[in-house]
């Protein structure tokens, strides 16, 4: 950008600084990735436990039981908590000073943003793939193809950049650990606004309207779809998704302008 | 408590978060009252009691994450210097955070019964509410100050959130125990003291006076409270070793 020669092999040799950078740091430091295995781990057993006496409710039929319809909640939570959580961490580099660094030393700045979008995407990969084994090795069941799930597994890494490219827009703009609340809170309503615990069809009143009418919906059904192998609103999905990356990828790169700016 | 007041960022998850999972929660489970066996027609009247123990534990964050402040800055230590009785110190801190439990209780209630909830065991079950919600508050409250003064660090004492939601979790908050199918959660939520805290407000709402639920309730509460004036106690003489 302003004030950089910008060539495209700066913009891999950044991200892949940033990536190894911060993935190194993130395995070296239990504080922050146990956290990010542990409370997937926690829903899992708490929906998937706790209300499996939902799977019996008049209307309820899932032909691959109450914990695969479970487990896909906690994976598409888990891939847009793991965009949001890389979000914190762009943030708080920002605050000790070590962003605001690499945005004077980076050939191209737009790598900055793609290298933590790396990072976003190779968190998510640790944790999906230990709430699926764990989820597996309690008996969930998988009705779905080998294709379907590739397709589930496609739709969690769009979800990871969703979570990514809104939270780095909030962390590019304001630069402060502070602004975490604005990233997590909007997040975890949308989601919590969807058919989480019962399909859209069991939901009454204000929470089906509103459910009716919001994306996490889509993505959920799309989800359980292509776990039990009965495809609903894949493509919306996938169009919901691509559409939100590229809404919160320009909300990025302005956000990475801001930060420009005021370095 | 005027601390608190003064800032609203602070007043919101207390207030509002709480109400704002009931809403959801409550819309997104209404399926549940058509399982056999569901104590209740209205799942806002099942599910309001986890509202007062949400708002305790964030009693527990604001004030362990006010007293780390104090700590930081260095206004405890001045303040330990004074002629003031180290009780007073933390005994301040919990009568703000008792009123705090009876306001924020107040406003569960009468949110829930504006929502549809009905409180069975009427204005005498809303003056019991009052009290556990307050006692839960100060049992939590006196835990964040013990981390606060063990720690002394506010993020350390935010990080103690997560943790405490565990509990809630794994518990009875979502459906009663007796349609908890799954073996290994049942025990679980058996064995969680928070189950008999949420069991205790719930009663109050759904079946009137249970004097088994309730007294479980307060045993609970008032448990939780000793053991976290015990942990400031221990954290306290550290601290002030320290100074």
């Amino acid at each position: 950008m302003s004030g950089t020669r910008v060539t495209g092999g700066g913009i891999w040799r950044v991200a892949g600084t940033i990536a190894w950078r911060s993935l190194h740091t993130y395995v070296r430091r239990p504080d922050l990735f146990v956290p990010s295995l542990v409370f997937p781990l926690i829903f899992l057993a708490s929906f998937a436990g706790g209300l499996s006496a939902l799977g019996s409710v008049p209307g309820f039929h899932f032909p691959a039981g109450y914990t695969a319809f479970q487990f896909v909640f906690v994976l598409c939570q888990s891939a847009m908590f793991a965009g949001l959580f890389t979000g914190f961490t762009l943030a708080f580099d920002f605050e000790s000073g070590f962003a605001r660094r690499l945005m004077l030393a980076a050939e191209d700045r737009r790598g900055i943003a793609l290298g933590y979008a790396l990072v976003a995407l190779s968190r998510a990969a640790i944790t999906l793939s230990v709430v699926t084994a764990v989820a597996v090795a309690t008996g969930m069941r998988v009705t779905g193809d080998g294709v379907d799930v590739f397709g589930l597994y496609g739709l969690a890494a769009l979800l990871v950049l969703v979570g990514y490219g809104w939270a780095a827009g909030v962390a590019f703009r304001f630069r402060s650990i502070q602004a975490g609340p604005l990233m997590q809170t909007p997040v975890f309503l949308i989601i919590f606004l969807a058919p989480v615990y019962v399909p859209l069809g069991l939901l009454k009143g204000w929470i089906h309207t509103v459910a009716s009418v919001n994306p996490a919906t889509a993505f959920l059904e799309a989800g359980r779809g292509l776990i039990s192998g009965v495809h609903d609103h894949t493509a919306l999905a996938y169009v919901c998704a691509v559409a939100l990356i590229g809404l919160f990828g320009i909300w990025m790169l302005l956000g990475l302008r801001s930060a420009e700016r005021s370095t | 408590m005027l601390k608190t007041l003064r800032q609203p960022f602070q007043m919101f998850p207390i207030v509002f978060f709480p109400l704002i999972l009931l809403a959801v929660n409550a819309s997104g489970l209404r399926a549940a009252t058509r399982l056999p066996g569901f104590p209740t027609h209205s799942y806002i009247s099942f599910a309001i009691a986890v509202a007062f123990i949400q708002g305790g534990m964030f009693a527990l964050i604001n004030t362990g994450t006010n007293l780390a402040e104090d700590i930081e800055s260095g206004f405890f230590n001045r303040l330990a210097l004074t002629p003031l009785r180290r009780v007073s110190l933390i005994a301040g801190l919990l009568v703000g955070v008792a009123a705090l439990g009876v306001l924020q209780s107040g406003v569960y209630i009468l949110m829930g019964v504006i929502a549809g909830a009905h409180l069975e065991a009427g204005v005498g079950g809303a003056l019991v509410i009052l009290a556990l919600g307050s006692l839960t508050a100060v049992g939590f409250g006196a835990l964040g100050c013990a981390a606060a003064l063990r720690t002394g660090s506010g993020e350390a004492v935010q990080g103690l959130f997560p943790l405490f939601f565990v509990f809630i979790f794994l518990s009875s908050s979502n459906l009663p125990r007796n349609l908890l199918r799954t073996g290994w959660f049942h025990t679980v939520a058996t064995w969680n003291p928070i189950s008999y805290l949420i069991e205790g407000f719930r009663s109050l709402f759904i079946y009137g006076w249970d004097g088994a639920a309730l007294w479980r309730g307060f045993a609970v509460a008032i448990g939780l409270t000793l053991l976290a004036l015990l942990a400031v106690a221990g954290a306290m003489n550290t601290r002030m070793q320290r100074t």
